[in-house]
């Protein structure tokens, strides 16, 4: 008998986790942004990233996916120049 | 300014831990996880424990890793990658590294005798333990990792008792007894100083063991968004020191800048708020002042 016990990696992408938020969502503002990517460093779901696009100041900036994101609020917290906010959820 | 909301970004997805788990918001040892996973790289191995790293992450069908990944029991992971890394020797395939991580409940107790015969043989294995002091997944029981006082379901905190009654096990000095090469602390309150380590501790031969401290939201009673700071407040009260071992030398150590009182740190969880309710529970968190102050002492934190 040959019992199938392996999984196809990085699958739970399939799973949006984003619906778990309940309250806040994180708003990130460009141009405060300084692209240093503590938001991503502290992310439990690994979903912060860098866009590839630049502010007014000339700086990458940083956004984040909003299927995903659980609005623990971690990234706010690490945010150094505070380019975070979060906001009250509207359903 | 544009608004985020009006434009949709998707994220690349370019972690070795995908998004999609069931960690909880604010989660910890998640964290950590995929910090070490992005770090080893996918030249990697990795064996997990029973508990909540493998429960979130691994649901079968389905996996969050991007790398080979394999959990047999809650106390082998260890000895796993002792298999793993004995056959990649005889293969010729030493330059893959093969990591083992467990929870706390899997380091300090039940998977303790594994690790110790890992270590023993001096295996080419890195240990990472997320600790998160108590067995989180299970409903919050006590385990080695435990802290004096905390209120877990097997320990409950009434009239007569102030929650868990006994210290927090010394994993630290257990490994050093066994001349694991290197021994290091590190928290998720400083992400970078655990990368740092699992990237030094990846250029060692033989066993290798990394303590993470990762607070867990549900069972601590915490904030999400506290996660951080209480892991930058487990250092900075002098509470878990920050150290690193090389061949049993204290070879570095994280220097505190500003003190933080314990009280600081006991606030943000609800597992100790039977602490604040009256006298009693003052000379308890006297009794953790005094534990933080002698590892400042012993260790030279300040």
């Amino acid at each position: 008998m040959k019992i199938k016990l392996t999984a196809k990696p990085g699958t739970t992408s399939e799973i949006k986790t984003g619906n778990w938020r309940e309250q806040h969502y994180p708003e990130i503002d460009h141009e405060k942004c300084i692209g240093c990517g503590m938001c991503d460093t502290v992310c439990p779901e690994g979903i912060c990233f860098n866009t590839g696009e630049k502010n007014k100041a000339g700086k990458f900036f940083y956004e984040k996916d909003l299927d995903y994101c659980k609005g623990c609020g971690l990234c706010a917290e690490a945010c150094p120049v505070k380019a975070i906010t979060m906001r009250e959820e509207k359903k | 300014m544009e608004n985020s909301k009006t434009k949709k970004y998707k994220a690349p997805l370019s972690h070795l831990l995908n998004p999609g788990h069931s960690a909880c918001a604010g989660c910890g040892m998640i964290i950590a996880a995929r910090l070490l996973t992005d770090t080893i790289g996918s030249n990697s191995i990795m064996t997990g424990a029973t508990g909540c790293s493998e429960v979130t992450t691994t649901q079968y069908p389905m996996s969050s890793f991007k790398i080979p990944w394999i959990h047999s029991l809650f106390e082998n992971p260890s000895s796993l990658a002792t298999g793993i890394s004995a056959a990649l020797k005889k293969q010729g395939k030493e330059d893959i590294n093969v990591v083992a991580v467990g929870g706390d409940g899997a380091t300090f107790d039940i998977g303790i005798g594994h690790l110790s015969g890992m270590w023993e043989r001096g295996d080419n294995v890195l240990y990472v333990c997320y600790d998160n002091e108590a067995y989180q997944n299970t409903g919050y029981q006590t385990s080695g990792a435990t802290p004096l006082n905390a209120y877990t379901t097997t320990a409950p905190a009434g009239k007569k008792s102030f929650g868990n009654p006994t210290r927090k096990k010394d994993m630290i000095k257990i490994a050093l007894a066994h001349h694991v090469p290197y021994v290091a602390t590190a928290t998720v309150g400083y992400p970078l100083d655990f990368v740092a380590k699992v990237k030094r501790s990846l250029t060692i031969k033989g066993p290798k063991y990394i303590q993470v401290y990762v607070p867990c939201v549900p069972g601590w009673g915490s904030e999400p968004k506290d996660t951080v700071n209480i892991g930058k407040l487990a250092f900075s009260t002098g509470y878990y020191p920050i150290v690193e071992y090389v061949n049993g030398q204290l070879s570095g150590k994280m220097k505190i800048n500003k003190k933080e009182p314990i009280e600081k740190f006991l606030t943000l969880q609800k597992r100790f708020k039977h602490l604040f309710k009256d006298e009693a529970g003052k000379k308890e968190i006297a009794k953790w002042q005094a534990m933080c102050d002698s590892n400042i002492q012993e260790f030279g934190l300040m």
